[in-house]
């Protein structure tokens, strides 16, 4: 295994982080607006008052370590990505500055606004990292010189469309089971309500998505087949040398995600809060990973030629930045782990206010 | 002017990095502050301390928020605009961005939490603790993106290659590369920028509370330690600007000369404190000292400067554009000493205070927007004279745009940009005031206030 490898794992870590923990954050903003009531709203606000902006921390490394790593892949997707990306950025801007904002002031027609800049900026933002997700997938018109050579309308194609409400619901779910962790009382039965209705959303979702995947883009699933499905262009070594071991994991993490899904009921009823977030994590996770699988050793497709495809060797920086900063990554990751417990350590527990909160 | 990607894409740049970098510099300047008030409190355990620190965190929250939505921007917009850029030099400045995110994001982010909802929840060790490490984590921020643009000012410690078609940049020693010539001087001069910034702050919002009569003790108290901080930045900053200037003539020759708008290479070359360069007649008017410069590069008057004639005109900066901001930055600097100095001998007489002084305190108030002006002069000093170069002497900023984006699309992001920021700036403003004329003595955000129905508040919360 090379460092082109360490890092194709390292930038899917830090994604896989991002989803997880700034999912529940753009959750409990796609939520937000369903509950009434300014008590309730800062409840659901300060859950995440303390972590949001350490959970984006994991979107901005990953843009770094994109950059420092692919390059190639950074410079394309983000030009390629020009508008969506941009709409992205000042989605974010709202759901940050929202959350800072909101409770400055005391009157309803301040408070409204930036609750809507809160939950229009998570919703904007969760329905774009998925179109983001699906067109990853449908691949890119890039070109032999590595450049995106499509329209802002290329990438609104009816899959990507489907990936962005799938991601609507995926964190739309989690940011409840996150919400039935720090809630109590009548909020919290509101909030198990939620995930009721919303658990069943996401699974119809979770089953069409899953079945255009395997209808518009059968080669996803190359890398599961255990060398029987065969990519167009040519295989790549790495992926020939490994085929069982790739395809081992992969169904692993497919049984993973299964299971995680059907084990959120199940603690749900039986009141394991906890499990159920970490069954919510799981398959946040697993759904991450299975993109990752689907497309290695490749970051982007083309969908002009699978000769101007950008994988881990054409889109990487040189050998020795990737060992140097693998090793630099080494040193600072337990920090980032011990860092991320301590915060979550400390507030642990039901939400309550008092007068430092939002 | 040409309304095509580049100029639009500079604009945008140049606005957006603008605007973030109000925010940044407050930050770092409030985080060393808070340290010292909180440790203060620890030491003397006196409410008045608690007061202090507690206050100036809630204006660090309403700041450190805003400086970080807008720098997301940032991190992505060497990928959107500059995408022939970011692949020239990817294998070099994506490193210290993703060594910023790994070592000072994480850490900032993670200790902001117990910072800012702390009070109460953890030992007032553990809670000074947080704060130290979120100064810290600013300043380590601080560190590796100067170092990135230290890199592309002098750089070092690289090949250039051609992989699979494209032309860039790739690291032979990365230390080499993170100290490279200019890095740790930058980044000194960055930092205690950004000291005297926040500083300035607190010394506006202390002489209001102090004009107005209003929160004295805590006012004084803030005031007095904050322009300890401001006059120690202010003085330290020439020492560190004229080892920069050293660096600068040695590495980026066309840029000191822009500088100083020295046309031709000359011994006992003078050093302008104020004047007026013409490009089209290649003279600069003005005062100046004779030989000084000569004798600031050197420490010889005779010593020779090159002055523009030795460059090919396509690789002068804007002469007289970066002459102007450079000299308003470096005079605004020289004001800073004198305040200070003058306020510190004032306040070591107890007469600062005092009525007959109020004058200067009433010109604290709006003094805070000269430091947030010199940084930004400082910056704009920095790039503007390196241009032609996006990295200088390697890649011209023209060579570095998108190649897949086109005006129309930069245009629509560039005023959503405009438009959004010029919200946020005077939401930010609004916020503060509202913090500010509340004070230290309104610790509570009013739960609830504003929602007088019994059926809004559905108080079915209940506290443990």
């Amino acid at each position: 295994m090379d460092f082109n490898v360490v890092w194709y794992i390292l930038v899917g870590v830090l994604l896989v982080g991002y989803a997880i923990l700034d999912g529940f954050d753009l959750g409990v903003g796609i939520l937000h607006l369903r509950s009434k009531g300014d008590h309730d709203r800062r409840i659901l606000m300060n859950a995440i008052g303390p972590v949001w902006d350490g959970n984006e921390v994991w979107l901005i490394t990953a843009g770094g370590a994109l950059f420092a790593a692919f390059p190639n892949v950074y410079a394309t997707a983000f030009s390629g990505f020009y508008l969506p990306f941009m709409v992205l950025l000042i989605a974010l801007i709202f759901r940050a500055v929202s959350i800072e904002f909101r409770s400055k002031e005391p009157g309803k027609r301040w408070r409204s606004f930036w609750d809507g800049g809160f939950s229009i900026g998570s919703i904007v933002a969760a329905f774009l990292f998925g179109v983001a997700i699906g067109n990853i997938v449908m691949g890119f018109p890039i070109g032999e010189d590595m450049e995106y050579q499509g329209t802002f309308f290329d990438l609104l194609n009816p899959y990507s469309i489907a990936s962005g409400f799938f991601a609507l619901s995926m964190f739309a779910l989690h940011g409840g089971i996150y919400l039935n962790m720090k809630t109590e009382g009548e909020l919290q039965k509101q909030v198990q309500g939620w995930i009721k209705l919303n658990y069943w959303i996401f699974v119809i979702f979770f089953v069409i998505f899953s079945g255009m995947t395997l209808y518009l883009k059968p080669e996803m699933i190359a890398n599961f087949s255990f060398g029987k499905i065969d990519l167009p262009g040519n295989k790549h070594e790495l992926v020939e040398n490994h085929e069982t071991m790739i395809s081992v994991f992969a169904w692993t993490v497919v049984v993973l995600n299964i299971l995680a899904i059907a084990n959120i009921p199940r603690m749900l009823s039986k009141g394991r809060e906890g499990w159920a977030f970490i069954s919510s994590a799981s398959m946040i996770g697993a759904v991450v990973m299975l993109f990752a699988l689907g497309i290695f050793p490749n970051l982007m497709v083309s969908n002009l030629d699978p000769k101007f495809n950008l994988d881990i060797y054409n889109g990487a920086s040189s050998a020795y930045t990737l060992k140097t900063m693998a090793i630099l990554a080494s040193f600072g990751l337990p920090f980032v782990v011990s860092y991320t417990t301590i915060i979550y350590w400390t507030y642990r527990g039901k939400v309550k206010l008092d007068d430092s909160s939002y | 002017m040409n309304w095509d990607v580049e100029t639009l894409s500079r604009i945008q740049f140049a606005f957006t990095i603008m605007f973030h970098y109000i925010f940044p510099p407050f930050s770092i300047g409030l985080g060393l502050l808070l340290v010292i008030y909180e440790s203060l409190f620890l030491i003397t355990k006196k409410k008045i301390y608690e007061k202090i620190t507690r206050f100036w965190i809630k204006i660090f929250a309403a700041n450190f928020s805003v400086g970080v939505a807008s720098g997301i921007v940032m991190e992505f917009e060497f990928g959107t605009n500059w995408s022939t850029y970011a692949r020239f030099v990817g294998d070099i400045f994506g490193s210290p961005l993703a060594a910023e995110g790994i070592f000072a994001f994480f850490l900032e982010s993670g200790f902001l939490a117990i910072l800012l909802f702390g009070w109460h929840r953890v030992k007032p060790g553990m809670h000074l603790f947080a704060t130290i490490m979120v100064a810290a984590g600013s300043i380590l921020s601080g560190f590796w993106i100067v170092v990135a643009n230290s890199w592309q000012q002098t750089p070092v410690a690289y090949d250039i290659v051609v992989d699979y078609g494209i032309r860039r940049a790739v690291i032979t020693d990365f230390w080499a590369m993170v100290f490279n010539p200019s890095a740790m001087v930058r980044f000194t001069h960055v930092i205690i920028g950004a000291w005297i910034q926040g500083a300035f702050l607190v010394m506006s919002v202390s002489a209001y509370y102090l004009v107005k009569k209003i929160n004295v003790e805590f006012a004084q108290k803030s005031f007095a330690i904050a322009l300890g901080v401001a006059a120690v930045s202010s003085l330290a900053q020439p020492f560190i600007g004229h080892e920069h200037a050293k660096i600068v003539s040695e590495w980026q020759p066309a840029k000191l000369a822009a500088f100083e708008g020295l046309y031709e290479t000359q011994t006992k070359a003078p050093l302008y404190l104020f004047g007026w360069t013409d490009p089209d007649t290649r003279e600069t008017s003005g005062v100046a000292i004779p030989g000084m410069l000569s004798f600031l590069v050197h420490g010889d008057f005779d010593g020779e400067v090159k002055g523009l004639e030795e460059f090919p005109e396509e690789d002068w900066p804007a002469v007289n554009g970066v002459f102007q901001s450079y000299h308003l930055m470096v005079a605004l600097g020289m004001l800073f000493i004198g305040v200070t100095l003058l306020s510190l001998f004032l306040l070591w007489r107890k007469q600062l205070f005092t009525p007959k002084w109020s004058w200067l305190m009433k010109l604290y108030i709006p003094a805070v927007a000269l430091p947030v002006l010199a940084n930004q002069l400082g910056w704009v000093s920095a790039e503007r004279g390196r241009q032609p170069w996006i990295v200088q002497g390697l890649l011209r900023t023209s060579e570095g745009i998108s190649k897949s984006i086109s005006a129309p699309e930069v245009m629509i992001s560039l005023v959503l940009f405009v438009l959004v920021y010029i919200l946020l700036f005077f939401v930010w403003l609004y916020v503060l005031d509202r913090e500010i004329k509340h004070g230290p003595e309104h610790l509570s955000t009013g739960v609830e206030a504003g929602y007088h129905k019994k059926s809004e508040r559905m108080d079915v919360i209940k506290p443990h």
